[in-house]
């Protein structure tokens, strides 16, 4: 087995300053496999989010360490940071399109930020992902003219299209029926097999539960369970 | 568009797409820049006038060397000076020719009450090339007695009086209870101490203004032998009159000296002065409030492209790119609107509010710099926070 993909060791979180402090996470030892599906669960406020954010480099490690692809985030330099989030891909519950790129041109973000290349090629990579989550007839579509689902999927599409490392991912199930959420963690978990693409995600969703490789819950802050599936 | 910025930028027109995708926000942003830079264009354009205003007596005359008593600072707030230094500065090697000047102002009343204010100048006939060519040309029909060439842009003054004076037909009116005939016209214009310029004979000038004489002028005006400086000339006459209470310069210099003391000193070139800054401040608030307006629309958005990995230079570009699409969409109705009022201000007021070619380039690129500096302290609350707390 190589080195994990994320390794916490000994992580605390706080919001806020003076009275209003409040720890968010604590204690949190943790590793995540490369290719597997981990899936972290826990009621609301139990720091799921916080947590996928501490990993995916999304906020500033305050105290303990996370190591992401082998570098401590704790006190990284933002040129550290950026060149590490290229490597990574990120579904988030709001699926956060840009509202006047068409499906096309916020997939195409998700390539160009690797760099120009050649624009015809990257155009159609990035026509290529959105058929494959199944919106091939919404290509120049605006976010304002596609419902919730099919928003979740071009940002599924736009997390994927540069074959990340990691992808994390907020419920990104949330807003898709049953089939579409299958498809999409089908992929998730397809891109693990072939790829040895790492996924973290977020969850509330127990119909995709049986699909994880592991599930670790939380409950205020606190790791309390962990369980890896066969 | 979308095709060319892309082409240009080498990669998506964010900016670009992200104007022109709220039309609303869009026409909204670009009528605050082109608000911000018509009050700028208009302040500096009142500001001109003044200075156009300031330096037109000076296009009248045609001398290399002025000089005059030293307790002043413009053409017409000084004593006079001694009609025998001119002859006495004659006498100075280099020295051509010399001409005493006489300035006043001559108040008369048009047939419906108006006073009307005309900034006089009294030569003689026989120093009409101390006066530029436009005027000296019509400088003969002065011998007569009491006749004058009068300012066709006199401010408030019927114009068919001139259309007749230009048809030959004269135009006698009464100041200071004498009769004064406009013989022929000259273009000049009004300035914020007149309404309009005229020219007399010397012999006139003395008939209406009482209480001078032929031998205070309140300038002496000279010019110097082809081929020599004037400036050589100049340390000349200052060493001559060494110690003598006068100020002896080039024409141009005492112009340009006269302009620094109307804008500097003078009360209306000090508010003037505050117009055109609180109009560049009032202007840069404008479109830091556009820019940032539109940085705070999008920050989500943009939160979203720093965890794909996009950096500060990314978002950088975006704002440049949208500051300049803003600047000069904004600029243009800015600038034609700013014509059109000074049109309507000259109109009104016969002032010389005119554009000139610095002003379009330097309001364009003052513009373009203050979108562009707006927008980029606008993205830094995006460059300290981290991703997840701005989604």
């Amino acid at each position: 087995m190589g080195a994990p993909a994320i390794s916490v060791s000994q992580l605390d979180h706080f919001f806020g300053s003076g009275e209003a402090l409040k720890q968010a996470i604590f204690d949190v030892n943790l590793e995540v496999e490369r290719g597997k599906l981990t899936i972290l669960m826990g009621p609301s406020g139990s720091g799921k989010t916080t947590l996928l954010t501490l990993m995916g480099c999304l906020r500033d490690v305050q105290s303990g360490s996370v190591l992401l692809l082998g570098d401590e985030l704790r006190e990284a330099p933002e040129t550290r940071l950026v060149s590490l989030r290229r490597r990574l891909g990120f579904i988030f519950q709001a699926h956060n399109l840009h509202e006047s790129l068409t499906a096309t041109q916020n997939v195409l973000m998700g390539l160009q930020v690797h760099g120009k290349g050649d624009r015809t090629k990257q155009r159609k990579a990035a026509r290529h992902m959105l058929g494959l989550v199944g919106l091939s007839d919404r290509l120049d579509y605006l976010p304002s003219s596609l419902s919730g689902g099919q928003k979740q999927r071009v940002a599924v599409a736009r997390a994927l299209v540069s074959n990340p490392e990691v992808v994390f991912a907020d419920e990104p199930t949330a807003a898709l029926d049953k089939e579409s959420g299958h498809t999409v963690v089908k992929m998730l978990k397809t891109l693990g097999e072939t790829r040895g693409t790492t996924t973290v995600m977020v969850t509330h969703d127990n119909r995709i539960l049986e699909m994880a490789d592991r599930i670790i819950t939380l409950e205020e802050g606190r790791v309390i369970s962990d369980e890896h599936q066969t | 568009m979308n095709a060319l910025l892309e082409r240009l930028l080498g990669r998506l027109p964010i900016g670009w797409l992200q104007l022109s995708h709220n039309k609303g926000r869009f026409a909204a942003a670009i009528a605050g820049v082109a608000f911000a830079t018509l009050l700028v264009l208009m302040q500096l354009g009142i500001q001109g006038a003044m200075k156009i205003g300031s330096l037109m007596p000076y296009s009248l005359l045609n001398a290399d060397i002025i000089i005059s008593a030293n307790d002043g600072s413009t053409l017409t707030d000084r004593s006079n000076v001694a009609r025998a230094r001119m002859f006495q500065a004659l006498g100075v090697a280099g020295v051509a020719a010399g001409a005493p000047a006489y300035i006043g102002m001559l108040e008369f009343r048009q047939p419906n009450g108006v006073p009307t204010t005309l900034q006089t100048f009294g030569f003689s006939v026989a120093d009409k090339a101390f006066t530029t060519p436009g005027v000296a040309a019509k400088f003969d029909q002065l011998a007569l007695e009491n006749t004058s060439l009068i300012d066709t842009k006199t401010r408030g003054v019927d114009a068919t009086i001139f259309a007749d004076l230009e048809a030959g037909t004269p135009y006698p009116f009464e100041v200071n209870g004498q009769t004064l005939t406009a013989v022929d016209t000259i273009k000049v214009g009004g300035t914020f101490a007149a309404d309009g310029t005229m020219f007399i004979s010397d012999q006139t000038f003395l008939r209406f203004f009482g209480n001078r004489t032929s031998n205070a002028p309140n300038h002496i005006l000279l010019k110097v032998d082809e081929g020599i400086s004037p400036a050589v000339v100049l340390e000349r006459l200052r060493e001559k009159f060494k110690g003598q209470a006068l100020t002896i310069e080039t024409l141009d210099a005492f112009a340009a000296a006269d302009l620094a003391f109307q804008t500097t000193e003078r009360p209306t070139g000090i508010v003037f002065g505050f117009g055109v800054i609180m109009g560049t401040i009032v202007g840069i608030v404008i479109v830091y409030q556009v820019l940032s307006t539109d940085v705070a629309n999008h920050l989500r958005e943009y939160a979203t492209f720093k965890a794909m990995g996009y950096d500060q230079r990314f978002f950088l570009g975006i704002v440049t790119e949208e500051a300049i699409i803003l600047a000069i969409l904004g600029y243009i109705p800015g600038l034609v609107a700013s014509f059109g009022l000074y049109k309507v201000m000259t109109m009104l007021t016969s002032l010389p509010v005119q554009m000139d070619g610095a002003r379009i380039v330097y309001v364009f690129l003052g513009t373009v710099i203050a979108c562009a500096l707006s927008g980029a302290i606008a993205t830094r609350r995006l460059a300290a926070a981290d991703p997840a707390d701005l989604f």
